[in-house]
């Protein structure tokens, strides 16, 4: 199975990055643009099967995401 | 390394840990290098064992050139094993900078750093109030006294949840925070966002100690300043005390 990981700031948490992104997007022409957050975005090759999404949360609890500051999301596609 | 070793004959017994990328080692044990009492050796991040040392010292840097998030990687290499014991035994552990978010990282310490609200890595001097003058670590400094120690980081944007600051007030455990040059714990004196202008903090036992800003920078007039050399005095104080 192959993982495809999403990792955001948790809502209310400041993020910079995407402050700044909203400021530049006007810039641009791109009015109205709201709410912008940047994260990460991790695919990794599991040696398991469908059964695998107990190990793919973990590694985000103690690895990919911090829980504190960082939100995460996956899902497990055919690899 | 060994060969570096300058423990012998000195009293308090520092560790360095070197992780593949901290840059702030050198400048550590030159620091320690300063005082009569004191000396210091390094330790390799895979180093498995902290014997006969007083205070171990998670120096400033890019450990593992900061990927995925700052001090995320070198929490698992295989010193921090030793240094979690050593910090359970009552062992003193000194996180500056890198080392400060490699300690929040491996859970040592409470909250994550995140990037500097302004984005911009920040390089200068600023004031520092000591919250908390009873740590091992601030002890020679006085309660309110305001220090300038250099800050230069990228990640230094404290946050815990708001249980977590409580927590971490009601216990003393903000040892510094950032303020203005009178003391006044201000916005503008907040130089990268740390929630409640936090700068550094200890654990609920005190023996383990996290700062963004560094003390070991200012430990020699010809360098700056010497407002960092209180925070090694009060190390090799309250070890010193300890043994008698």
């Amino acid at each position: 199975m192959r993982a495809k990981v999403y990792i955001t700031p948790k809502k209310g948490i400041l993020d910079p990055q995407g402050a700044a992104i909203e400021r530049a997007l006007p810039a641009l022409g791109f009015a109205g643009v709201g709410n912008v957050r940047v994260g990460k975005y991790i695919e990794l090759d599991l040696p398991g099967g469908e059964d695998s999404v107990d190990e793919v949360d973990k590694m985000c609890q103690n690895l990919l995401a911090n829980p504190i500051i960082e939100d995460f999301r996956y899902e497990l596609v055919p690899g | 390394m060994s060969a570096l070793s300058q423990t012998k004959n000195r009293t308090v017994r520092f560790g360095i840990v070197v992780f593949p990328g901290s840059n702030c080692d050198a400048d550590s044990y030159d620091a320690v290098g300063t005082f009569a009492a004191a000396g210091a050796r390094y330790l390799w991040h895979k180093d498995m064992e902290l014997d006969g040392l007083d205070c171990v010292i998670l120096p400033g840097g890019f450990s593992y050139g900061d990927y995925l998030r700052s001090g995320a990687i070198a929490r698992f290499s295989p010193i921090m094993k030793a240094v979690r014991r050593f910090a359970g035994d009552g062992g003193l552990v000194i996180g500056i900078c890198n080392g400060f978010q490699i300690l929040l990282e491996a859970g040592l310490l409470p909250g994550a750093m995140h990037r500097n609200e302004g984005l911009k890595f920040v390089c200068r001097l600023v004031n520092l109030r000591v919250e908390n003058a009873v740590t091992p670590f601030t002890n020679k400094y006085k309660q309110g006294q305001v220090i300038r120690i250099p800050i230069a980081h990228m990640e230094g944007n404290y946050f815990v949840g708001a249980a977590g600051l409580a927590e971490l007030e009601a216990h003393g455990q903000i040892v510094v925070r950032y303020c203005d040059p009178s003391g006044e714990v201000t916005k503008n004196a907040n130089p990268n966002g740390s929630l409640g202008n936090v700068a550094g903090i200890c654990n609920r036992a005190g023996n383990v100690f996290g700062l963004m800003p560094h003390p070991e920078r200012v430990c020699d007039p010809v360098v700056g300043g010497s407002d960092g050399r209180g925070v090694f005095e009060s190390i090799i104080s309250s070890i010193a005390q300890a043994r008698i």
